[in-house]
């Protein structure tokens, strides 16, 4: 069930590239994602709905969220042909998905904390 | 050659993009591909972080707040000028408009979201070849530059120093009109003019082998012959000798140099003419309209060993007006489109509709020109008249002694023998000698044409009894001269005495000279009879002494003449 929100090889190799630092890699992502997301519910125009839709989807992708990059991906769209109608539910849906894995996130966070923590010792 | 260069080399990369976790993300797979990272979160710091820090490659987000990625990068690239710094667009753009737009503000590659570490690391080593090969071509093109800035800066300094040396000698006299590109001396071509010191004038045309400064080289010791023995007043086969010896001497085997001398002598109403190389000149006769083409029957200078050099001019009588053209083979060789050759044909079709012969240079460069389409640099002409003395004014020749240590009572006498008179000159040396006079140097000219006058007389047609009725004609002055070789050649006896007496007289003094010769002498009343003519072809000169000289008398039934030259005090 995890694996589609979440790419597994794409956090593993996350993980390999940062380090130690792949709790803040994390971290930020999480805090980006939050902003991101009050922008969308705020959102006022197609443009602004489109930039952002664009930086989450790419940044989502990075951090293998896979069903949160296709959402906002999605939302890209709609707002690229001006359509924004259902763009509310489809905001909507990007909010749920985000409360979903952002858990999974802080549980990969607490994970490898500990597991640095291990290899201090 | 481009070296090759290192694997890896650590590059300075500029990671430009607003989202936090991309940015460090993609700073991490950078750093850990060895290079260093600067970061910028939208396009004007971007720039900014490009000006302070000159990044070698930059990774640029599109879309950006405050400036855009696609602004960044065309600042970026104008801030680098000819300096290839590669941007790879860091997007997941789909739509190809956006990415066309990538690429027409100078964007030179993509990286699409979720980046792959294999493809970026791969990414950047490919744009640092690019990188390199610019940069490489960028110094190449630097280098080429720079030594096409030294080698014309050297062909100004040697044309600067040539320019002193093989130096145009009296090129702006009246009579002469040339033709020559400034530059001519680095195609080889060399144009040089003189006065003998009895007002004959003395032009070289010559075309080195080669190009450039290799065929400018020989121009130098070539012109210091030219000037040095036409100033002392040698003859064209005295100052050829010592010319083809020189450049013997110093030119490598494959260089040489063509060339065309001639000697104008308004007093004889002739010119002298050696051509060993050159197209052919052409002495153009006004009165006929016929040109008698000058051609060349000697190899170039520079050749051949002074044994087997061969001085022997051709001397043609020419009239006032008429005019000797030269040209360099630049003019014949000019090619058409199809490599076609200009030629002498089409030369000769100019000449022939030539009806104002001032305009002849112009008439042959607007052949060249619809012929070639293209103009050459080698293109050399002169065109020289035989004008009245009195036209042309032939420098006062300037002396560097103060005159106190000058002898004024003296005399000398020598005998010339057969084998001397072969192959030797001397009247530089009695010139010379004279010159220690300074009343003389007035007229020295004079002088010095009266001395040749009297020396040929004694030696054409006292020791080689030419007969001077031969010159009446141009066909008989032709032969005359070809007889006077042959029998030089064959000479086996015979003298010719040159007395030379100096007396003061008051404050100035008296110079007598006195001209023998073994020849069987002359009916002296018979020529002294005739009127005084300078434009006679024949007559042995009489008349040209009797003018220039004082007390011109003849004994021993013309085998002895005397004159006398006078000069006032100095003042």
């Amino acid at each position: 069930m995890a694996d589609t929100h979440l790419d597994p090889d794409v956090l593993s190799a996350l993980q390999e590239v940062m380090e130690g630092e792949y709790p803040i890699l994390v971290d930020t992502f999480l805090a980006d994602s939050e902003q991101r997301l009050q922008l969308l519910k705020q959102a006022a125009d197609a443009t602004q709905i489109l930039e952002t839709a664009h930086s989450f989807k790419g940044s989502s992708s990075n951090m293998g969220a896979i069903r949160l990059a296709d959402l906002c991906h999605e939302l890209e769209l709609k707002a690229q042909g001006q359509n924004l109608s259902g763009a509310e539910a489809l905001v909507a849906e990007i909010d749920r998905e985000f409360a979903f894995v952002r858990p999974l996130y802080e549980e990969e966070r607490r994970r490898s904390l500990s597991a640095s923590l291990i290899i201090r010792r | 050659m481009i070296a090759v260069q290192p694997a890896l080399e650590s590059l300075t990369i500029l990671i430009a993009e607003d989202s936090a976790a991309d940015r460090m993300l993609l700073s991490s797979i950078v750093r850990r591909q060895g290079h260093q990272v600067l970061t910028a979160a939208n396009g004007a710091e971007a720039v900014e972080v490009f000006r302070l820090q000159c990044p070698q490659l930059v990774l640029m987000d599109a879309m950006m707040p405050v400036m855009d990625g696609f602004e960044a990068a065309r600042q970026i690239k104008a801030l680098a000028g000819e300096t290839l710094v590669p941007i790879i667009f860091l997007t997941s753009l789909s739509e190809s408009e956006a990415l066309a737009r990538c690429l027409e503000v100078g964007g030179d590659d993509f990286l699409a979201k979720p980046y792959n570490q294999v493809i970026l690391s791969a990414k950047i080593k490919a744009m640092d070849r690019l990188r390199r090969l610019q940069a490489t071509v960028l110094q190449q093109r630097d280098q080429i530059a720079r030594h096409h800035e030294y080698l014309l800066n050297e062909q100004r300094v040697a044309k600067a120093v040539f320019d002193k040396v093989a130096h145009s000698g009296c090129l702006n006299a009246p009579n002469i009109r040339y033709l020559q590109s400034p530059y001519a001396l680095f195609n080889g071509d060399l144009l040089l003019a003189a006065f003998t010191p009895a007002g004959d004038m003395h032009v070289l045309l010559g075309d080195f082998t080669g190009h450039g400064l290799p065929a400018a080289v020989g121009a130098m010791p070539l012109a210091e012959v030219f000037y040095g023995m036409t100033a002392k007043g040698y003859g064209l086969a005295e100052t050829l000798r010592e010319m083809n010896a020189k450049l013997k001497r110093i030119l490598p085997v494959d260089m040489f140099c063509c060339a065309t001398l001639l000697c104008l002598s308004v007093q004889r109403r002739s010119v002298e003419v050696w051509n060993g190389g050159m197209p052919d000149g052409y002495l153009h006769s006004m009165a006929t309209g016929e040109r008698t083409p000058l051609t060349a029957r000697h190899l170039p200078l520079g050749v051949l060993n002074s044994q087997a050099f061969d001085d022997r001019t051709e001397v043609f009588p020419m009239a006032l007006g008429d005019r000797v053209f030269l040209l360099s083979d630049g003019v014949i060789d000019t090619c058409d489109a199809n490599e076609q050759l200009f030629g002498v044909q089409r030369l000769q079709e100019v000449f022939a509709l030539n009806r104002q012969p001032d305009a002849l240079f112009e008439e042959i460069e607007r052949a060249l020109r619809d012929f070639g389409g293209e103009a050459r640099d080698d293109v050399s002409m002169v065109e020289i008249s035989l004008l009245e003395p009195a036209r042309l004014n032939p420098p006062a020749v300037v002396y560097s002694d103060s005159g106190q240590s000058c002898p004024l009572d003296w005399s000398v006498s020598f005998e010339f023998r057969a084998a001397t008179l072969k192959r030797f000159n001397p009247l530089p040396y009695l010139l010379q000698l004279l010159q220690e006079v300074h009343g003389l140097r007035a007229q020295s000219g004079a002088l010095y044409s009266v001395l040749a006058e009297l020396y040929s007389n004694a030696l054409e047609h006292g020791v080689l009894g030419l007969d001077s009725g031969l010159k009446r004609d141009a066909s008989g002055f032709t032969r005359y001269y070809q007889q006077r070789n042959v029998r030089l050649d064959e000479l086996q006896d015979g003298f010719v005495r040159v007395h030379l007496q100096v007396t003061p007289e008051g404050e100035g003094g008296c110079l007598a000279i006195c001209v023998e010769d073994s020849g069987k002498g002359f009916d002296v009343e018979r020529v002294l009879e005739r009127p005084l003519d300078p434009v006679r072809l024949s007559g042995r000169g009489v008349s040209l002494i009797r003018q220039l000289g004082r007390n011109a008398s003849w004994s021993d039934d013309g085998r002895s003449a005397r004159v006398e030259f006078y000069w006032e005090a100095l003042a």
